[in-house]
This record gives C-alpha cells, sequence and structure tokens, in this order.
C-alpha cells in the first residue's frame, strides 16, 4: 500500500524502557541516523543509578528523548510527541510528560498479568480505554523480533535482545531517517559476533519493513535538513567536548596533558574518553581517590604539565584542600565538575547546578579561583580551552561547572578550524629574575599578576614552595603581617583581573524592560522561553555567563538597564544571591532542583507573569 | 613532551662536582635544638653529591610535620605540600617528569595517618620514588598527641590515661602492599643512614625507608636501647645481604626458622646448628620472609631488624604509563594540528554547504 508522507518541522521521541533494553543505545543511534540527514538535534538520556534495577520496575526505567527539527533548536523538548515503550513500567513512568494525542507505541508481549501488577496497573491500560487521547500503536516488538530471527543461529535471548533494533527500525522508517549508519555501526559492535549482528540487522530490517506494509501506521514523516552554517558536523556530548577540549588545549599550548581521576558518575566518561588519547601525550591516572587523583594533577603541573582532574560535586567537596594549595602554589590546575544532584550522594545521575558557591567559596582562608561554566554539550569544547587559557595565563586553579544535563546530552557541533583555535603557549622561567641575579618564584608578571612558572629541572632556578605563606617576590616562609594582608589581596587581585569577554545581551528590538540571566546548562530552555515569548510580542532580553569569576565587567551596567533580572537556576538561587549582594539589585531568583532540566513552557509561564506584572 | 617540558638552554647542566655545601639553602633551619631531624640533613646533605644528579634535577615533596619541613634546607626543587598527600603529588611529578629524582619526606602521621591510603597505593603500583618516613612515635608539631606507631597505652596529651590503639607497623604496612624496597635505619648511625640512602637511591620503583628519629622534646629516648653502647648490639639486628643473621655482643643471638610454624624467631646461636641460621637474601620475590623480619621485634624494641629488608625488581609504574605513551606517540605521522583535526572530525560526521 502507498503510505502517505506528512511533513513536519520538529518531532520529539522518548524512547522508554527497562535498564537492560538497550534504551540509551537504541535513541543514540536514532540520533546518529538524524544527524546524517542534518536536522538540528538536542538530546536527554535519563537513566537509574542502579545499572539493572529490578526487571519491569518503575525504578527501572531508562529513556532516551531526542528532539529534532528544520530550524535551530535549543532544548530536548517538553513534552514527547512519541512514546517508545518497552513494558508496563515504561508505560506508566513516561506517560505524564506525553502532549495530548501523541503516538504511543508499546511493547504488548510485555503487557503480562504479572509485569502489569509489577507497577500497580489493576486494569490493562492498553484495553481500559484510560489512552484514548493518544494515538495507540500495540506492537508484538518481542514476538515479531524472534520470528523474524527464527533462521539465525543465536540463542532465544539474544534474538529477544534485538527488539530494540526492531523497534529503532520501525521509527527509522516512521520518521524517514537514512539506516546505514545504524548497519555500519551494528557490523562493528557486533565484529566479533557475526551472527548476532547479522541478526540485530535483520531484526532492523524487518522493523523497517513492518512500518512500510502494516495497516497500523498510515502515515509516514518527513522533517527537513535544518539551515545550519556551512561547515563539517558531528552530533556531540558534553563529556566527550570537554574531553576534546582538553585534548586540543594540550595541542595549542604544547604541554603534555595529565589527568588525575577517580571514577564517579556523570564525569567517568572524561576520563574513558581522555585515556583514549595517548598519541597526543595525554597521560591518565586513575587514582585511589579524589584527593590523590587531584594530588597528581598538582603535582604533574609542578612539573610543566597541564594538570587536570575531572569529578563530580563529591569529588570537589574531597578536593578542597589540595585546590587551596595550588591558590597557594599559584600553578595552573584544571578541576572540571560535572555537577549532580546532592546533597551527598544525591542523585548521581540526575542534573542539577547546585555546585556554584562550592566553587567560588568551598575552601578554608581567602582562596580565589577562576569559575566558568559551558552553556550547551558542543559548548564544552570551548569551555575547555577557556579554561585552560586563563589556568596557563594566571597560574591559578580553574573550576568548569558541567553538569548532568549537558554532559550527557547531545548536540550537533560545528568542527572548528584548528588553526583558528587560541594559541596557549607559556613561556616557562629559564633564568634568574632578581636584581641580584637571584631566583624570586613569587616576582610577578606586571599585567597579570601570575608567577614564573620555574619547572624542576631549570638550572639555576632551584627553589622550595609549599602551602605556608610567603614573603612577597622571595616565596620564603613569612609570618608579617603587612605581608599577609599583601599576599591576600594580590591573590584576590590577580583572579580579579582576569580578561573575560563583556557580556553580551540578546535582546533583538531592544525594548526589553526584562533580563533573564543565567549561567551554565540552562541556557538552551531560557533562550527557548525567550524566544516563544518574543514571538508571542512579549519583550524580554536574555543574558548567559559562562564566567562566573571573574564576572564580566560590563555586567553591573547591564543589570542596571533592566527594570526586573529574572534567575532561574536548578538551585535555591545560588548565583542570584551573588548578584544581589555584589550589585545590590533585586533580582528574583527562580529556582527548581528536581533533578531535571527546566522545561521551556514552564520558563515562558513564569516569566510571562513577571512581564506581565511589571 | 618537548624534552621533559624543559625551557630552551637548560640543557646544560650544573657542573657535577658538588659537596654537602651546595645543597644546603640559604633557609635558617628551625627544628628544636637537639632533634634528630638536623642529624639526617646532615647526613641527606652529604650523601647527595655522591649520587652524581645535577641540583636542578632533584625534587623534594614532603606534607605537614616536622620531617615535612625538609625541602626547606635543601637547595634542590622542593614542595612543603599539605598533609598527608606528598606520595600522591609526588607520583604526578614523577611519572610526568622521568628526568628528576623525586623523594618524598614524611613523618608517623603524616605518611600513616592521614595519608596512609596515597602511601600504600604509591608503594602497590612502586612509582619511581623515594619515600623517607621519619618515626618519632609522636605528633612533634601540634605538641605531643599520640601517633599511629605510639605503642599501646601510651600516655600523652590526648590521652592521659593511656592510648587504646594498636599501632601500626610501618615495614609490616609497606611489605603488605608489596612495596618492592624496605628498609630501616637510625637517625644517629650516620653511615648505616646514608648506606640505606645510596641503596634507596639505586633501587628502580619505590624504595620505602623508615628512619628511627628522636623527639627530644615530646618522646625523648623512644630508641635510645637502640643507640646505647650498653645496649644496641643485643637489641640491634643488622640485615647484611647475603649474610647469616646473628647479632648480640659476640654474635650469640640467631634468627631462623621456627621447625612447624610461620614467621623467624631468634634463638641463641649455640643451640642452633650453623645451616640453621637464616642467610639474609633481601631479593626473595615473596613479601613473606620481609614480613617475617619485620615482625621480630618486641615491644621493648628487643630484636629490632636494620638495613634493607626487601629490594626486588619489579616493573616502575613510571615506565609503564610512559611505554604506553611513547608506543601511541610512536604512530603518529602528522603534525599535533593535523593529528587534532583528525581526533576532532573522527565518527559520524556530515556537512552543510
Amino acid at each position: 500500500m502507498t503510505k502517505q508522507v506528512r511533513q513536519l518541522d520538529r518531532v520529539v521521541i522518548r524512547f522508554a524502557g527497562d535498564s537492560g533494553d538497550g534504551m540509551q543505545l537504541t535513541g543514540d543511534r536514532f540520533t546518529s541516523e538524524t544527524a546524517q540527514l542534518g536536522n538540528d538535534i538536542s538530546t536527554l538520556p535519563n537513566f537509574p543509578a542502579e545499572i539493572r534495577a529490578p526487571a519491569g520496575t518503575l525504578p527501572g526505567v531508562s529513556s532516551f528523548q531526542v528532539h529534532f527539527a528544520d530550524y535551530d533548536i535549543l532544548t530536548p523538548g517538553d513534552t514527547p510527541d512519541v512514546l517508545v515503550a518497552m513494558n508496563p513500567a515504561a508505560l506508566k513512568a513516561n506517560l505524564g510528560d506525553l502532549r495530548p494525542g501523541a503516538d504511543i507505541i508499546v511493547n504488548t508481549d510485555e503487557f503480562t498479568k504479572r509485569n502489569l501488577a509489577k507497577v500497580g496497573y489493576t486494569e490493562n491500560p492498553l484495553e481500559d480505554g484510560s489512552l484514548e487521547g493518544y494515538v495507540l500503536h500495540p506492537v508484538g516488538l518481542t514476538s515479531m523480533t524472534v520470528r523474524a530471527l527464527e533462521s539465525f543461529e543465536i540463542s532465544k535471548k539474544d534474538a529477544e535482545r534485538a527488539k530494540n533494533m526492531f523497534a529503532l527500525g520501525l521509527l527509522s522508517w516512521m520518521y524517514s531517517r537514512p539506516s546505514e549508519s545504524t548497519l555500519r555501526f551494528l557490523e562493528r559492535k557486533f565484529a566479533a559476533r557475526p551472527e548476532v549482528a547479522a541478526a540485530n540487522i535483520a531484526a532492523f530490517k524487518a522493523g523497517f519493513n513492518f512500518g512500510e506494509t502494516t495497516e497500523d501506521f498510515v502515515v509516514r514523516y518527513e522533517v527537513n535538513p535544518a539551515k545550519m552554517p556551512a561547515g563539517e558536523y558531528r552530533n556531540i556530548t558534553g563529556n566527550t567536548a570537554l574531553a576534546l577540549g582538553i585534548v586540543a588545549a594540550g595541542v595549542r599550548s604544547k604541554l603534555p596533558v595529565f589527568l588525575g581521576a577517580y571514577p564517579i558518575t556523570p564525569a567517568s566518561d572524561i576520563l574513558h574518553e581522555l585515556s583514549k588519547h595517548k598519541k597526543f601525550g595525554v597521560t591518565t591516572v586513575q587514582a585511589e581517590d579524589e584527593i590523590a587523583a587531584v594530588g597528581v594533577a598538582l603535582g604533574a603541573s609542578y612539573g610543566g604539565a597541564l594538570g587536570v582532574t575531572s569529578t563530580s560535586g563529591p569529588g570537589v567537596a574531597l578536593k578542597s584542600e589540595t585546590i587551596s594549595l595550588a591558590v597557594a602554589l599559584e600553578l595552573p590546575l584544571l578541576v572540571i565538575d560535572v555537577q549532580r544532584a546532592g546533597p551527598s550522594t544525591g542523585m548521581p545521575t540526575k542534573t542539577e547546578q547546585a555546585d556554584l558557591t562550592m566553587a567560588l567559596f568551598g575552601r578554608h582562608g581567602e582562596a580565589p579561583v577562576a569559575v566558568i561554566a559551558p552553556r550547551s554539550p558542543a559548548d564544552c569544547f570551548d569551555a575547555a580551552l577557556d579554561a585552560a587559557r586563563i589556568a596557563l595565563t594566571y597560574r591559578t586553579p580553574v573550576i568548569l561547572l558541567s553538569d548532568g544535563y549537558i554532559a550527557n546530552g547531545s548536540e550537533p557541533w560545528r568542527l572548528p578550524d584548528v588553526a583558528t583555535l587560541p594559541d596557549l603557549q607559556v613561556e616557562f622561567a629559564s633564568a634568574p629574575n632578581g636584581p641580584d641575579g637571584q631566583f624570586l618564584p613569587y616576582l610577578r608578571d606586571e599585567k597579570t599578576l601570575a608567577r614564573p612558572w620555574a619547572v624542576p629541572g631549570t638550572p639555576g632556578l632551584e627553589h622550595r614552595i609549599g602551602g605556608l605563606e610567603k614573603a612577597d617576590k622571595t616565596g620564603d616562609i613569612s609570618y608579617d603581617p603587612a605581608n599577609h594582608d599583601f599576599m591576600v589581596r594580590t591573590r584576590a587581585a590577580r583572579i580579579e583581573g582576569i580578561e573575560v569577554p563583556d557580556l553580551e545581551v540578546d535582546d533583538p528590538d531592544s525594548d526589553a524592560r526584562l533580563l533573564v540571566l543565567g549561567w551554565g546548562s540552562t541556557y538552551g530552555p531560557i533562550g527557548a522561553a525567550c524566544r516563544a515569548l518574543r514571538q508571542r510580542g512579549l519583550p524580554v532580553a536574555q543574558a548567559h555567563l559562562r564566567h562566573l569569576n571573574p564576572m564580566p565587567k560590563n555586567l553591573g551596567e547591564v543589570l542596571k538597564r533592566y527594570d526586573r533580572v529574572v534567575i532561574p537556576e536548578m538551585n535555591l538561587g545560588q548565583l542570584a544571591s551573588v548578584i544581589r549582594s555584589r550589585y545590590l539589585i533585586d533580582a528574583i531568583p527562580y529556582n527548581q532542583v528536581r533533578g531535571l532540566p527546566f522545561t521551556a513552557a514552564e520558563l515562558e509561564t513564569m516569566l510571562e507573569e513577571v512581564v506581565k506584572n511589571a | 613532551m618537548p624534552e621533559a617540558g624543559l625551557p630552551a638552554g637548560a640543557a646544560g647542566a650544573t657542573p657535577l662536582k658538588l659537596t654537602a655545601k651546595d645543597f644546603k639553602s640559604d633557609q635558617e633551619v628551625r627544628w628544636c635544638p637537639g632533634c634528630g631531624d638536623y642529624a639526617i640533613l646532615a647526613a641527606m646533605q652529604s650523601f647527595l653529591p655522591e649520587l652524581g644528579i645535577p641540583r636542578e634535577r632533584i625534587a623534594f615533596v614532603s606534607g605537614i610535620g616536622c620531617s615535612s619541613r625538609f625541602p626547606y634546607y635543601l637547595n634542590t626543587y622542593g614542595m612543603h605540600s599539605i598533609h598527608g598527600r606528598a606520595p600522591a603529588i609526588a607520583t604526578g611529578l614523577s611519572v610526568s617528569r622521568p628526568d628528576l629524582s623525586v623523594w618524598v619526606v614524611t613523618g608517623d602521621g603524616d605518611a600513616l595517618s592521614i595519608g596512609g591510603n596515597h602511601l600504600i597505593h604509591a608503594l602497590r603500583r612502586n612509582v619511581n620514588l623515594k619515600i623517607l618516613l621519619f618515626n618519632n612515635k609522636i605528633y612533634g608539631l601540634t605538641k605531643g598527641q599520640y601517633s599511629p606507631t605510639s605503642e599501646l597505652g601510651k600516655i600523652t596529651k590526648s590521652t592521659p590515661v593511656g592510648s587504646t590503639d594498636s599501632p601500626f607497623n610501618p615495614l609490616s604496612l609497606a611489605l603488605g602492599a608489596e612495596a618492592t624496597f624496605v628498609a630501616r635505619t637510625i637517625d644517629s648511625d650516620r653511615k648505616h643512614l646514608q648506606s640505606v640512602l645510596r641503596q634507596a637511591a639505586e633501587h628502580k620503583g619505590s624504595a620505602f625507608v623508615e628512619i628511627y628519629q628522636n623527639c627530644n622534646i615530646f618522646n625523648d629516648g623512644a630508641f635510645e636501647v637502640l643507640k646505647d653502647p650498653e645496649t644496641r648490639d643485643e637489641y640491634v639486628i643488622r640485615l647484611e645481604h647475603g649474610q647469616p643473621i646473628t647479632f648480640g655482643k659476640d654474635g650469640e643471638w640467631a634468627v631462623t626458622h621456627p621447625p612447624g610454624a610461620f614467621g623467624l624467631q631468634v634463638k641463641r646461636t649455640a643451640e642452633v646448628a650453623a645451616d640453621e641460621v637464616v642467610v639474609h637474601d633481601a631479593t626473595v620475590d615473596a613479601p613473606a620472609y620481609a614480613f617475617a623480619l619485620s615482625r621480630l621485634p618486641d615491644t621493648d624494641l628487643r630484636n629490632t631488624p636494620i638495613g634493607v629488608f626487601r629490594a626486588v625488581d619489579k616493573p616502575v609504574y613510571d615506565d609503564l604509563v610512559r611505554t604506553q605513551l611513547d608506543t601511541a606517540k610512536a604512530k603518529v605521522t602528522r603534525g599535533a594540528d593535523d593529528e587534532l583535526a583528525a581526533l576532532l572530525g573522527s565518527g559520524d560526521t556530515w556537512t552543510i554547504l
């Protein structure tokens, strides 16, 4: 039969199933196919911390949401248009998020009495009329996959496991996705087990062909490529972009990169990625604990490497004493905090941006460090280079605040021209700098206030450094009151003097009286909400901070231009309280800590209230 | 890495005709008068020229405590870091800079209490560090609390009716972590101290040296029986590789294997056959032998072995890491920027015109 083809400008699909159903892989493959087509994309994986929570239960549900469009988009989407539910738990956990009239594809084979009871369904929702507001597509995903693979010499378990590829094939048909990259991927993934590779490919094709032939799916959709700047693109997660940014910082500084890390969710992928890039002179040490991880990085910085440590909030807490030491030693150190929901162990796989005040103030004594935050997955690459620039130029620890949302989420990234990446080369001290031919390890550069980086191995510059307060210039131990006061103020001035670009404001018609100020991963939802308001004729300005310490020099002036300043954050108002105290303005905090990113719709509603009441 | 990250012109090292004076820094030494640390510092300063390594290629990293002031008094590169973390920081330095001789100076509180984790992990990895643990069995810098090597029942400021903690035996701990070089020496015995330092310096990988050090303010005389000419021969077992282990004024004590039991024991030499006396072999692969030696001392320090307990060749962490890096780098055929461009564009990409 000939199917109707309908054009759409955007679609949000959520794949949901048991932790063991391969939903992350399915979503990832669908994203890759979609990228090949040239749509703009934004993704949101959402999974439990347990590797295998009890099968079929609500806590065990894992999902992957992908938003794709023929225009540039900023978020993974608020409300899915399509839900693929591999079992009753996946249906129950995700139903509330769907838009009315959404398509629901369910694996009917899993809707057994026992599985329904596990999640508290007394009636089968596929039969009791409760899904009437949606377009339901009941498909026997498991049984059809097993039947399609009857001729393969694989176990029943392996055949059943291929059901996610059947679902992927079906969705690929439904949205007219090119399948070559998935077929290549399956061949690579199961290279050691050709029979399993062939079976998965067959399952994918069976799903695709099922869509083509079944009468249940009468419409096939197309989403045209988005108009994006010309160039070569790849889809990238924040953690990968961050790791590649660190590799690039090593290349552009001509320094060896030395990563010390202890495995922690959601930062471990940075360690995994960097451990692959030894040919760039990247050393990775999986240390015995978080403290050792930052210790080895600092030791390597002392020796002339770019020392990096990657972790999440609990790890930063443990590293704080060593970061203080780096403040006193005035050596470069890059500390990456992929924030997760806290306090304590909190919700390790869920996002939050509640480590800002820890990054700014969480050390003993007056111990200022530079703090920067990327705004999106692809932006992590540039943020890593910027963090390295600051660390190397000013000889200071830099804390980079990513979070679980952008670490695991992905978007298309236009590959940069390597030759245009910043030149990060630094000069080590090579000769005595004192008036009498002696070496003064704390004699500062007049412009940056950075001290010389004199690495062991340099003849004539032998010197001792440490955590005890040092005398200006000589670096000798000093308990002199005036010297301590001077050194504390000088260390602060060095950070305050870091060059950061002015804050740019997005206020297309320059008529807004409301400014929405954000930082980090909230850029997408805030941007989408602002766009929606403007389309409705409500003027609103958006500004987003990359540099949290020091803040842009024009920030105070920008804030004073607007009648109202709203600061949405996934914490209880940490940036808002800094802004209020530093700039003496009545900023309005808007806060949410649900372990999930803001939806654009809720921000739009909130901002509309503020605009109307202004 | 451009020649271990050295600035241009750094290749011409300082002349190697060095003396103890060359290793003295311009800082005034500020330990308490009579502290055992002075003797260790003097021994180190006069030993370092022997190494034949220019000053700029030697780095001392310490933690916190009296002993950790050590780097300030040596005219080499040095870092006085934070409490317990020196082995971790030194690991980063050593692994990234194989051209350096990296020494860690630590104490019983620094290495065994707050920094215990870093110590055992540096040892099990066999990082190329020379770790000197000054053991005075007390917290000196904080003015006299018991340490993880203080004896059970020790009366101190924080234990007015006696410590309830069982102490660590530092050598047993290091051997449990399978340290490849383990030795003990005494602050006041300069010749022995320097001989142990020499062997530690020559060892490839982690060298762990416990130095009994007298704190004359808070724990005076803790090791007196090992130093006093009246008692020392009866108390100290001097280990010599390849020699039968006997001690006492006239060699009247011998170390033997107890029949049908684990470990080692001390018996009267006259009561054992010559071939029953253990001949010391520091190269025994299994750490169990050196561990048995480390268990010989009684709580009153009788039967305390000093010298090199264990010195075995094992793969060095630094070398393993470097080999992986060098192997990967050998495959590079393009310039760094081109290589980076290839990495950034790896995986599935698409072009928008």
